[in-house]
């Protein structure tokens, strides 16, 4: 980043933590909606609250941590090809 | 027009004006010839409303019935879907000044369109090589070392697909007497009752569609187009083929096995590869995989939902890919690792970008949700528990990739310090045009559901429980994201390349050649040195009786010679006495 540039209202530390702090308080609230609306499910465990949560958290999470341990394979130098 | 003009002009083959049209792009220079390049979709557009369902136009050729243009349902939506991406497409190229760019894209295009009419397999195969000989240009015209040798591998995989759609058809044709493209596989839906011919096609329709171990071309070669060339190639080749595996796969078991595959793989690849292009790249290949599984599942909701979704995914995908391209025209880059912050410099691109993330993340309201919804209804309805979960799974994982990976890196995330232009206006108009669709299709989805080939009996709004959960799945996946920001468990974006399956033909098989190569090599020379010494044995035996010395080269005396010819005779006597 450029040294004594204004940081930008997505860069402010506090901007930041408001937003991931937000965006918790909105998943809270929509697990509480979906006991509220109830739900039309097709298996058994969609009907679970907070199913579609948990698996969507869980699921970015692991892809992130195994895509890390894959690059540890897979990843080589930008002119890899052209040598 | 008077009614008979216009009845001659409906026999027109679809495709065509664009094909001839770039005929004459050569001839014009600046922006008259750009001008042209966007005026010939919008012409071929007017002439796709002339076209009535049901109609065919026949040829005889070859002492055999082709049907080269046959409308329907199914041909029609790909039809008005790809000559939406065209127009968009020329508008966002229209401050190109390449003679090779503009004519390759109205051919490809051209061809594109002519595919999805084709009602024989012939004609079928004429306009799939015609695809493939014509797209490689917009990846060559970008002049580099690295676009060329992409180039030349992408077009051997292409037209390698068309001569196995030749031979496919030439058996199919051969078992049952027909041309006809219609539905190839038997009502079982099995691979193992299908004949030779038709495995073949299947083949060549699963190399353009990306299959996983055949979908290398793509995260190879379009990332390497030039920046409009890669907008133009994300619409149509593969969307053809999801075109062919809808008319002649529907309810083929094995596609939805090989959809998941394709829906889960290439997002693992997404997370650590650093060029943004090619992130796009591998999230095509996991929504084509989407449309293969609703193409497998095979009922009139699942495959409603595939041509739903090739028609959303068209336009916001070519979105991501216009809003990456306006980067790249901007920075000169599309890495992740060097860019970051460009909102500050390209605020429209940047809001045009997030509708497209929105968008194929299929959050509710947005053009994703209403043509996912039918393909996971469809699995649903099926009991395919484990198929479904895998979906979701990869759901989330578009959430990753393009949902997030894609803006943020480019635009928000750390500042990369890059101050540049917002993107020119005629680019700036493709995206607002393609933004808007995504948004108006996402809230008011009858119009797209009107053109389905099935009638569609599902309305994604009625139950607010799917949408709610729908926004759960992507917003707490947004969490994680945060989560993993701040504990900083995210891998850091750093320049490199990562292996893929085109390691096999780009490194392991020119080694194998090599090392084959090489032991010939030995092996030659071996029996060179062999032979050399053959050679010089043979020589010295000729040198030696030969030779100045040798004992037929001395010069005998004529007494000599009467003595040995006396001896000579002698012997002749006593061969004939013991005879």
């Amino acid at each position: 980043m450029n040294e004594g540039a204004k940081r930008g209202m997505f860069e402010e530390p506090r901007n930041v933590d408001r937003l991931f702090w937000g965006l918790a308080a909105v998943c809270g609230a929509l697990v509480v909606l979906e006991l509220i609306v109830g739900r039309h499910a097709e298996f058994p465990f969609e009907g679970w609250p907070g199913f579609y949560g948990v698996f969507g958290f869980a699921v970015f999470v692991t892809v992130v941590l195994i895509g890390k341990r894959l690059r540890r394979f897979l990843r080589r130098e930008e002119d890899y090809y052209d040598r | 027009m008077t009614a008979s003009a216009a009845e001659s002009l409906a026999l027109l083959p679809p495709g065509l004006i664009l094909i001839l049209g770039a005929l004459v792009l050569p001839f014009l220079r600046g922006r008259v010839q750009a001008a042209l390049t966007l005026l010939l979709p919008l012409v071929s557009f007017a002439h796709l409303s002339l076209l009535s369902d049901g109609s065919t136009t026949n040829l005889e050729a070859l002492g055999a019935s082709l049907t080269v243009v046959r409308v329907d349902r199914l041909s029609l939506i790909f039809g008005i879907v790809f000559h939406i991406a065209a127009v968009l497409s020329a508008l966002y190229a229209l401050h190109v000044r390449d003679t090779t760019q503009h004519v390759s894209a109205m051919v490809y295009v051209g061809s594109a369109v002519g595919a999805v009419f084709a009602g024989d397999l012939v004609t079928l195969f004429i306009y799939w090589e015609l695809t493939a000989v014509s797209s490689v240009f917009l990846i060559w015209a970008s002049r580099s070392e690295c676009a060329t040798r992409a180039g030349l591998r992408y077009l051997v995989i292409q037209v390698g697909s068309g001569v196995l759609l030749l031979a496919g058809v030439v058996l199919h044709y051969r078992a049952t007497g027909s041309l006809e493209f219609t539905r190839l596989i038997g009502e079982d839906g099995s691979l193992a009752t299908a004949g030779p011919g038709v495995l073949l096609i299947l083949a060549a329709f699963g190399i353009k569609c990306a299959f996983p171990l055949m979908h290398n071309w793509l995260q190879d070669a379009y990332p390497k187009a030039t920046v409009t060339g890669t907008v133009f190639l994300s619409a149509f080749t593969t969307k053809l083929a999801v075109y062919t595996l809808v008319r002649g796969f529907p309810g083929t078991e094995a596609l939805i096995g090989i959809g998941v595959v394709m829906t889960l793989f290439p997002i693992f690849f997404a997370v650590i590869e650093n060029d943004l292009r090619k992130v796009l790249a591998y999230s095509l290949n996991n929504q084509l995989g989407f449309m293969v599984v609703g193409v497998g599942v095979g009922t009139e909701l699942a495959l409603n939902g595939a041509v739903a979704h090739a028609f959303v995914h068209i336009i916001y995908k070519g979105l991501l890919f216009m809003s990456m391209g306006a980067v790249l025209y901007r920075t000169q880059t599309s890495k992740a690792s060097e860019l970051g912050g460009l909102y500050r410099s390209m605020p429209l691109t940047a809001a045009c970008c997030v509708v497209g993330a929105m968008s194929i993340s299929a959050f509710p309201l947005f053009s994703g949700f209403v043509a996912k919804s039918l393909t996971l209804s469809a699995v649903a309805e099926g009991h395919h528990v484990w198929v479904w979960l895998g979906l979701l799974a990869a759901s989330a994982g578009v959430m990753e990739h393009s949902g997030i990976k894609i803006p943020f890196f480019s635009f928000f995330g750390h500042d990369s310090g890059i101050r540049c232009k917002e993107a020119p206006v005629h680019m700036l108009l493709a995206m607002g045009i393609a933004a808007f669709l995504c948004i108006a299709i996402g809230c008011y989805p009858t119009p797209l559901y009107t053109l389905l080939p099935f009638e569609v009996d599902y309305a994604p709004y009625a139950d607010l429980g799917h949408c709610l959960t729908q926004l759960q799945l992507l917003l707490f996946a947004a969490l994680a994201f945060g989560f993993l920001m701040r504990t900083r468990l995210y891998p850091p974006e750093v320049p490199s390349v990562n292996l893929d399956s085109d390691w096999i033909y780009r490194r392991w098989l020119p080694r194998i050649v090599r090392a084959v190569g090489g032991v010939g090599a030995e092996a030659s020379a071996a029996l060179g040195a062999l032979a050399g010494r053959w050679l010089a044995l043979a020589l010295r035996g000729v040198h030696l009786l030969h030779g100045p010395r040798g004992v037929l080269a001395r010069t005998w005396s004529t007494g000599g010679i009467a003595l040995w010819a006396i001896l000579c005779l002698f012997g002749y006597l006593l061969l004939a006495f013991t005879r």
